[in-house]
Protein backbone atom coordinates (compact mmCIF):
# COMPACT_ATOMS: atom_id res chain seq x y z
CA UNK A 1 0.00 0.00 0.00
CA UNK A 2 1.13 3.31 -1.07
CA UNK A 3 -2.09 4.96 -0.77
CA UNK A 4 -1.81 6.83 2.43
CA UNK A 5 -1.26 10.25 2.11
CA UNK A 6 1.32 11.92 4.59
CA UNK A 7 0.12 14.12 7.67
CA UNK A 8 0.07 17.30 6.72
CA UNK A 9 -0.31 20.75 9.20
CA UNK A 10 -1.22 24.10 8.47
CA UNK A 11 0.81 26.32 11.12
CA UNK A 12 -0.70 29.92 12.26
CA UNK A 13 1.78 32.52 14.25
CA UNK A 14 1.16 35.79 15.25
CA UNK A 15 2.50 38.47 17.71
CA UNK A 16 -0.29 39.63 19.91
CA UNK A 17 0.26 42.76 21.92
CA UNK A 18 -1.01 41.35 25.26
CA UNK A 19 0.47 39.21 28.11
CA UNK A 20 0.68 35.41 28.21
CA UNK A 21 -1.26 34.70 30.83
CA UNK A 22 -4.72 36.88 29.46
CA UNK A 23 -4.76 35.06 26.37
CA UNK A 24 -4.36 32.17 28.19
CA UNK A 25 -7.39 32.85 29.83
CA UNK A 26 -9.04 33.92 26.45
CA UNK A 27 -8.05 30.25 25.06
CA UNK A 28 -9.30 28.54 28.77
CA UNK A 29 -11.90 29.76 30.39
CA UNK A 30 -15.35 28.46 28.47
CA UNK A 31 -16.71 31.87 28.21
CA UNK A 32 -14.24 33.73 26.72
CA UNK A 33 -13.72 31.08 24.18
CA UNK A 34 -16.89 31.05 22.83
CA UNK A 35 -16.83 34.83 22.17
CA UNK A 36 -13.94 34.02 19.92
CA UNK A 37 -14.06 30.67 18.58
CA UNK A 38 -17.50 28.44 19.55
CA UNK A 39 -19.86 27.52 22.12
CA UNK A 40 -17.98 25.02 24.00
CA UNK A 41 -17.77 22.83 27.17
CA UNK A 42 -13.87 23.03 27.98
CA UNK A 43 -12.16 22.36 30.79
CA UNK A 44 -8.23 22.65 31.10
CA UNK A 45 -8.13 19.15 32.22
CA UNK A 46 -6.28 16.84 30.49
CA UNK A 47 -8.48 13.99 29.15
CA UNK A 48 -11.48 16.01 29.00
CA UNK A 49 -14.23 15.36 26.23
CA UNK A 50 -15.64 18.30 25.16
CA UNK A 51 -17.53 19.53 21.88
CA UNK A 52 -17.23 23.09 19.91
CA UNK A 53 -20.67 23.57 18.77
CA UNK A 54 -21.52 25.55 15.35
CA UNK A 55 -24.24 26.52 13.42
CA UNK A 56 -25.63 23.23 11.70
CA UNK A 57 -26.03 23.05 8.00
CA UNK A 58 -27.56 20.93 5.75
CA UNK A 59 -25.74 18.06 6.07
CA UNK A 60 -23.39 18.54 9.31
CA UNK A 61 -24.42 18.82 12.72
CA UNK A 62 -21.86 21.43 13.58
CA UNK A 63 -20.37 19.21 16.28
CA UNK A 64 -16.26 18.97 16.30
CA UNK A 65 -15.89 16.12 19.02
CA UNK A 66 -12.62 17.17 20.54
CA UNK A 67 -10.40 15.87 23.77
CA UNK A 68 -7.99 17.63 25.87
CA UNK A 69 -4.54 16.41 25.31
CA UNK A 70 -2.18 18.72 27.31
CA UNK A 71 -2.68 21.47 29.63
CA UNK A 72 0.82 23.75 30.51
CA UNK A 73 -0.30 26.87 32.40
CA UNK A 74 0.16 29.95 30.06
CA UNK A 75 2.27 27.91 27.59
CA UNK A 76 0.91 24.97 25.86
CA UNK A 77 -2.42 23.80 25.70
CA UNK A 78 -3.71 20.82 22.71
CA UNK A 79 -7.03 19.27 22.04
CA UNK A 80 -7.90 16.90 19.38
CA UNK A 81 -10.40 17.55 16.80
CA UNK A 82 -12.72 15.58 15.29
CA UNK A 83 -15.19 16.96 12.57
CA UNK A 84 -16.43 15.43 9.26
CA UNK A 85 -14.92 11.73 10.07
CA UNK A 86 -11.44 13.71 10.25
CA UNK A 87 -9.71 13.87 13.23
CA UNK A 88 -6.65 16.41 13.97
CA UNK A 89 -5.14 17.78 16.49
CA UNK A 90 -4.57 21.97 17.55
CA UNK A 91 -1.62 22.71 19.25
CA UNK A 92 -1.51 26.77 21.27
CA UNK A 93 2.18 27.64 22.02
CA UNK A 94 2.55 31.14 24.17
CA UNK A 95 6.06 32.51 24.02
CA UNK A 96 6.35 35.66 25.63
CA UNK A 97 7.92 38.63 23.23
CA UNK A 98 9.56 42.00 24.26
CA UNK A 99 5.73 43.70 23.71
CA UNK A 100 3.76 40.82 24.67
CA UNK A 101 3.06 36.78 23.37
CA UNK A 102 3.89 34.72 20.18
CA UNK A 103 1.09 32.84 19.63
CA UNK A 104 1.50 29.81 17.52
CA UNK A 105 -1.56 27.65 16.49
CA UNK A 106 -0.44 24.28 14.57
CA UNK A 107 -3.16 22.13 13.32
CA UNK A 108 -2.12 18.87 12.50
CA UNK A 109 -3.32 15.81 10.92
CA UNK A 110 -5.13 16.49 7.74
CA UNK A 111 -4.94 13.68 5.19
CA UNK A 112 -6.31 13.14 1.86
CA UNK A 113 -7.36 10.95 -0.31
CA UNK A 114 -7.96 7.35 1.30
CA UNK A 115 -7.40 8.53 4.55
CA UNK A 116 -10.03 11.11 4.74
CA UNK A 117 -12.83 8.52 5.74
CA UNK A 118 -15.46 10.93 4.86
CA UNK A 119 -18.65 9.85 6.22
CA UNK A 120 -21.39 10.65 3.12
CA UNK A 121 -24.58 11.59 5.71
CA UNK A 122 -22.35 13.70 7.86
CA UNK A 123 -20.00 15.26 5.39
CA UNK A 124 -21.53 18.77 4.63
CA UNK A 125 -20.93 18.54 1.03
CA UNK A 126 -24.19 19.55 -0.06
CA UNK A 127 -23.72 22.69 0.59
CA UNK A 128 -20.45 22.50 -0.60
CA UNK A 129 -21.66 21.15 -4.36
CA UNK A 130 -24.07 24.00 -4.12
CA UNK A 131 -21.03 26.19 -4.46
CA UNK A 132 -19.68 23.84 -7.15
CA UNK A 133 -22.06 24.21 -9.74
CA UNK A 134 -21.31 27.52 -10.37
CA UNK A 135 -17.75 26.95 -10.73
CA UNK A 136 -18.75 23.63 -12.95
CA UNK A 137 -20.66 25.97 -14.98
CA UNK A 138 -17.93 26.49 -17.25
CA UNK A 139 -16.83 23.03 -17.88
CA UNK A 140 -19.06 21.00 -20.82
CA UNK B 1 0.58 -0.69 -6.95
CA UNK B 2 -0.57 3.33 -6.37
CA UNK B 3 1.13 5.70 -8.03
CA UNK B 4 1.25 9.35 -6.85
CA UNK B 5 -0.94 10.97 -10.17
CA UNK B 6 1.50 13.97 -11.61
CA UNK B 7 -0.25 16.87 -11.39
CA UNK B 8 -2.08 16.80 -15.20
CA UNK B 9 -3.65 13.10 -13.97
CA UNK B 10 -5.08 15.04 -10.47
CA UNK B 11 -6.49 17.80 -12.76
CA UNK B 12 -7.71 15.52 -15.26
CA UNK B 13 -9.60 13.85 -11.91
CA UNK B 14 -10.67 17.09 -10.57
CA UNK B 15 -12.12 17.88 -13.94
CA UNK B 16 -14.36 14.64 -14.16
CA UNK B 17 -15.32 15.23 -10.48
CA UNK B 18 -16.40 18.91 -11.48
CA UNK B 19 -18.24 17.58 -14.91
CA UNK B 20 -19.82 14.54 -12.63
CA UNK B 21 -21.37 16.37 -10.48
CA UNK B 22 -22.54 19.98 -12.78
CA UNK B 23 -25.64 18.10 -13.39
CA UNK B 24 -28.68 18.22 -11.22
CA UNK B 25 -29.72 15.18 -11.52
CA UNK B 26 -26.69 13.36 -11.34
CA UNK B 27 -25.90 15.53 -8.17
CA UNK B 28 -29.75 14.42 -6.46
CA UNK B 29 -29.16 10.55 -7.27
CA UNK B 30 -25.54 11.03 -5.75
CA UNK B 31 -26.53 12.98 -2.83
CA UNK B 32 -29.52 10.17 -2.41
CA UNK B 33 -27.50 7.23 -2.55
CA UNK B 34 -24.74 9.37 0.03
CA UNK B 35 -27.35 9.61 2.38
CA UNK B 36 -29.63 6.64 2.19
CA UNK B 37 -27.25 4.00 1.26
CA UNK B 38 -27.24 1.56 -1.13
CA UNK B 39 -30.07 1.44 -3.90
CA UNK B 40 -31.08 -0.40 -7.06
CA UNK B 41 -31.32 1.45 -10.18
CA UNK B 42 -35.18 0.54 -9.84
CA UNK B 43 -35.18 2.42 -6.46
CA UNK B 44 -33.18 5.47 -8.52
CA UNK B 45 -35.49 5.79 -11.12
CA UNK B 46 -38.79 5.92 -9.11
CA UNK B 47 -37.15 8.82 -7.12
CA UNK B 48 -35.41 10.00 -10.05
CA UNK B 49 -38.37 11.62 -12.16
CA UNK B 50 -36.62 10.44 -15.81
CA UNK B 51 -36.24 7.19 -17.57
CA UNK B 52 -33.84 4.10 -16.48
CA UNK B 53 -31.71 4.02 -19.21
CA UNK B 54 -31.39 8.19 -18.08
CA UNK B 55 -30.47 7.15 -14.68
CA UNK B 56 -28.42 4.34 -15.98
CA UNK B 57 -26.13 6.79 -18.29
CA UNK B 58 -26.60 9.14 -15.29
CA UNK B 59 -24.62 6.40 -12.90
CA UNK B 60 -22.23 5.46 -15.36
CA UNK B 61 -20.83 8.94 -15.41
CA UNK B 62 -20.98 9.09 -11.78
CA UNK B 63 -18.92 5.43 -11.69
CA UNK B 64 -16.35 6.66 -14.12
CA UNK B 65 -15.97 9.91 -11.60
CA UNK B 66 -15.65 7.01 -8.69
CA UNK B 67 -18.30 8.88 -6.95
CA UNK B 68 -20.74 5.23 -7.30
CA UNK B 69 -19.33 1.82 -7.30
CA UNK B 70 -21.56 -1.07 -8.29
CA UNK B 71 -22.49 -4.33 -7.32
CA UNK B 72 -24.31 -6.91 -9.07
CA UNK B 73 -26.84 -9.02 -7.55
CA UNK B 74 -29.48 -11.37 -9.58
CA UNK B 75 -30.64 -9.03 -11.96
CA UNK B 76 -30.21 -5.86 -10.46
CA UNK B 77 -27.24 -3.52 -10.03
CA UNK B 78 -26.84 -2.03 -6.66
CA UNK B 79 -24.97 1.50 -6.32
CA UNK B 80 -23.67 2.96 -3.29
CA UNK B 81 -22.20 6.26 -2.88
CA UNK B 82 -18.26 6.13 -2.67
CA UNK B 83 -17.88 10.19 -0.94
CA UNK B 84 -14.04 9.82 -0.93
CA UNK B 85 -13.92 10.59 -3.90
CA UNK B 86 -14.99 14.27 -3.30
CA UNK B 87 -11.75 14.64 -1.38
CA UNK B 88 -9.90 16.16 -4.51
CA UNK B 89 -11.54 18.80 -4.26
CA UNK B 90 -11.74 19.66 -0.73
CA UNK B 91 -8.78 21.69 0.12
CA UNK B 92 -8.85 21.54 3.92
CA UNK B 93 -5.47 22.85 4.20
CA UNK B 94 -6.94 26.39 2.94
CA UNK B 95 -10.25 25.73 4.48
CA UNK B 96 -8.77 25.69 8.02
CA UNK B 97 -6.55 28.65 7.12
CA UNK B 98 -8.96 30.65 6.36
CA UNK B 99 -11.03 29.75 9.42
CA UNK B 100 -8.13 29.85 11.65
CA UNK B 101 -7.00 33.60 10.59
CA UNK B 102 -10.79 34.75 11.33
CA UNK B 103 -10.46 33.81 14.37
CA UNK B 104 -7.10 34.95 15.37
CA UNK B 105 -9.15 37.83 14.32
CA UNK B 106 -12.03 37.57 16.23
CA UNK B 107 -9.28 36.48 19.45
CA UNK B 108 -7.46 40.01 19.28
CA UNK B 109 -10.82 41.85 19.52
CA UNK B 110 -11.41 39.86 22.27
CA UNK B 111 -7.92 40.39 24.43
CA UNK B 112 -8.80 44.57 23.70
CA UNK B 113 -12.11 44.14 25.35
CA UNK B 114 -10.76 41.90 28.01
CA UNK B 115 -9.56 43.30 31.14
CA UNK B 116 -6.10 42.82 32.18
Amino acid sequence: MTDTAPTKTLVIERDIPHAQEKIWRALTQSALVEEWLMKNDFQPTVGHRFNFRSTPVPGWDGVIACEVLLVEPNSRLSYSWGTMGMVSTVAWTLTPTKDGTHVRMEQTGFRSEQDAAYKGATYGWTKFIGNLERVAGGLD
Amino acid sequence: MVMIPPMQAAQAIADNLFKALSDPTRRAIFEHLARDGEQTVHALTARAGVSQPAVSKHLGILKNAKLVRDRREGRETHYRAHPQSLAPLVDWMSVYGAFWRDRFDQLENLLKRMDQ
